[in-house]
C-alpha cells in the first residue's frame, strides 16, 4: 500500500474510528460519507470498542508474500458492539480454533512491512478472549 | 508534588522455555536455570514489537488515569529495539493512543534504563509546569544472539506511566540518577546482536550503578530499606535484583513483587518499569516503593513512590502484570522462536 494511503487510513486503523449514521444509527467502518443502510449524509466519528464476536472465519495456507511467514493463519469477520463489521486476523491462537462466536479483543498490532526497506504498517488484529 | 496518575503494561503471550533453549545448544538446563534463575521467557510474534507493547500499555495507562489523551503534552518512549532506525516510535504510538498534535515526542535510547530515561525526563516537564501530563514507557523486543547467555533472557514487554500533579496514584518522591562511562554492553550501528563484557558487566558494571544510585536516593531522602514495602532493581536475571536487593538491606519479601524475570525474562528497557507495574497492581495507600533500573553504558534512575489512596480504586481498571505472566500462555520450540525472532535467513 503506497505510505499516502496508509496515511490517510490512520484514524480507522490505528483508532478504529467509524462513522454512525445520524438518520438510521448505523455504524460503517471505516466511516463513509453516504450511510451505506439509509444513503443519509450526516455522519458522526464514533471510535470502536476494542473488542467483538467472530461472525466467519477461515484459515489461509497459501497467502500474499507479506504474509508467507505467518501462515497458516486465520482471517475472520468480526463484529463489534456497535454492529460494525471489520476483516482481520485473529492472532495468538491455534487458527483451527477460530469459529463463529468466539469472543475476541482488538489489539494494535504491525499488520505488514512493506519489503525490507518500506515503511511499517499498523492496524488492529483480533484476539481471543479467553 | 508530581507523580503518578496511570500506569499500564503489556507482555507477550508466547513463550519460550530454559529447557528449549538450552536443549537446541547443548546445555544443561538445570545449570542455567540454577545459575541465572529462568524458567522461561517472553517471546513477540512477528506482529508484536517496541511500538505495539508502548500502544498496549498506554492504553491501559490511559484507562487507569482516566484522562482526555488530548491533554497528555509529552510522550517519551525508551528502547533499544525501536522498530525504525530514523522515524521515532512515539509518533506511531501518539496516533493509536489519541496523544497529540499538540504533544512533544521523542526516543529515548540508553541501553536497558532507556524507559526510566523517559520517565525521568517526562516527571521532570510536569514538576516544571511545562505540561500537564506526560508519559513516560520503557518497552523492548531485546536482542540476543544465537547461543549467547542472552539469548535465555531476552525477551519482550513493557510500561508505560503518566505523570500528573492532580489524583495521583502515587506520589514521587525523589528521583536520582548515577552514570559514568562502563563499555559492559553495545551494539554498534549496523550490528544485528549486541555484546557484552562477560563477567564485566557484574561488579563493575551492573552493581556498581544500581548499588551507588539506590544508596544515592535513600541517603537524598533519608529513607532506610525497612521503610518500604517494595523494591525493585534491573532485571537482567535472576540473580542480580535479588543479590542487590540484600546488599541494601532488603528482605524477599519486598523484592519478590516485581521480581518478576523467573517469567518474563529480560525485557530490557521494560524490565524494572514492569517490574514496577506488577507492584503497583497490589500496592496499599502509603507504601513505599523504590525502583532503580540499570542501563549499560552505563547507568541508573532511582525513584521512590508513595502509593495513595487513590491507587487501590485504579488497579482493577486494566490488566495486571501477574495476569499476564500468568494468563492464557503459547510454548514455542526453539524453531518457531528463531522464526518469530526473524533469526533465520530466507528468501525475499
Amino acid at each position: 500500500m503506497p505510505s499516502p494511503r496508509y496515511t490517510r487510513e490512520i484514524p480507522s486503523r490505528y483508532r478504529l474510528e467509524a462513522g454512525r449514521c445520524k438518520g438510521c444509527d448505523k455504524v460503517a467502518y471505516p466511516a463513509r460519507r453516504v450511510c451505506p443502510s439509509c444513503r443519509g449524509k450526516e455522519i458522526q466519528m464514533v471510535n470502536l470498542t476494542p473488542k467483538g464476536k467472530v461472525v466467519t472465519s477461515t484459515v489461509i495456507h497459501v497467502p500474499p508474500d507479506d504474509f508467507l511467514m505467518e501462515a497458516p493463519y486465520a482471517m475472520a469477520i468480526v463484529e463489534t458492539p456497535e454492529g460494525a463489521r471489520l476483516m482481520t486476523q485473529v492472532v495468538d491462537c491455534e487458527p483451527s480454533t477460530v469459529l463463529p462466536g468466539m469472543d475476541v479483543s482488538l489489539e494494535f498490532r504491525l499488520i505488514r512491512k512493506e519489503g525490507k526497506g518500506g515503511i511499517l504498517c499498523y492496524g488492529h488484529k483480533a484476539v481471543p478472549v479467553f | 508534588m508530581a507523580g503518578l496518575v496511570g500506569y499500564g503494561a503489556y507482555v507477550p503471550r508466547k513463550r519460550i522455555r530454559t529447557e528449549e533453549i538450552a536443549r537446541q545448544w547443548g546445555k544443561n538446563p538445570e545449570t542455567i536455570k540454577r545459575g541465572l534463575l529462568l524458567q522461561e521467557k517472553s517471546v513477540p510474534g512477528f506482529d508484536e514489537d517496541t511500538i505495539t507493547i508502548s500502544v498496549a500499555a498506554g492504553r491501559a495507562a490511559l484507562t487507569r488515569a482516566g484522562i482526555d489523551p488530548q491533554k497528555v503534552g509529552a510522550l517519551y518512549i525508551g528502547s533499544e529495539s525501536h522498530p525504525y532506525a530514523v522515524k521515532p516510535s512515539g509518533t506511531v504510538t501518539a496516533e493509536a493512543l489519541g496523544i497529540g498534535p499538540e504533544v512533544h515526542i521523542a526516543d529515548f535510547e540508553f541501553a536497558c534504563k532507556a524507559g526510566t530515561e523517559a520517565m525521568f525526563v517526562a516527571l521532570g516537564l510536569v514538576e516544571a509546569g511545562r505540561v500537564e501530563y506526560a508519559m513516560g514507557i520503557g518497552a523492548d523486543t531485546s536482542q540476543g544472539a544465537p547461543d549467547d547467555a542472552l539469548e535465555f533472557s531476552a525477551s519482550a514487554g513493557g510500561a508505560a506511566f503518566i505523570f500528573g500533579a492532580d489524583d495521583l496514584i502515587a506520589e514521587v518522591i525523589e528521583a536520582y540518577s548515577y552514570t559514568s562511562d562502563t563499555p559492559d554492553f553495545w551494539r554498534r550501528e549496523g550490528e544485528f546482536y549486541p555484546r557484552h563484557g562477560g563477567r564485566f558487566t557484574g561488579e563493575p558494571a551492573y552493581f556498581k550503578h544500581v548499588l551507588a544510585a539506590s544508596r544515592g536516593i535513600l541517603e537524598k531522602t533519608g529513607l532506610k530499606a525497612e521503610d518500604f514495602a517494595y523494591a525493585v532493581f534491573h532485571m537482567p536475571n535472576g540473580k542480580f535484583p535479588m543479590s542487590a536487593g540484600k546488599q541494601l538491606g532488603f528482605k524477599i519479601e519486598q523484592l519478590e513483587t516485581g521480581w518478576v524475570v523467573p517469567t518474563m525474562g529480560n525485557t530490557y528497557s521494560g524490565s524494572s518499569p514492569t517490574g514496577l507495574a506488577a507492584i503497583l497492581d497490589v500496592a496499599k495507600p502509603n507504601d513505599l516503593i523504590l525502583i532503580t533500573s540499570f542501563g549499560s553504558g552505563a547507568g541508573s534512575d532511582s525513584f521512590v513512590l508513595k502509593a495513595t489512596k487513590r491507587l487501590p480504586k485504579v488497579q482493577g481498571l486494566a490488566p495486571t502484570v501477574r495476569s499476564m505472566l500468568d494468563g492464557p500462555r503459547h510454548y514455542v520450540t526453539y524453531g518457531e522462536y528463531a522464526k518469530f525472532r526473524e533469526k533465520m535467513i530466507v528468501n525475499e
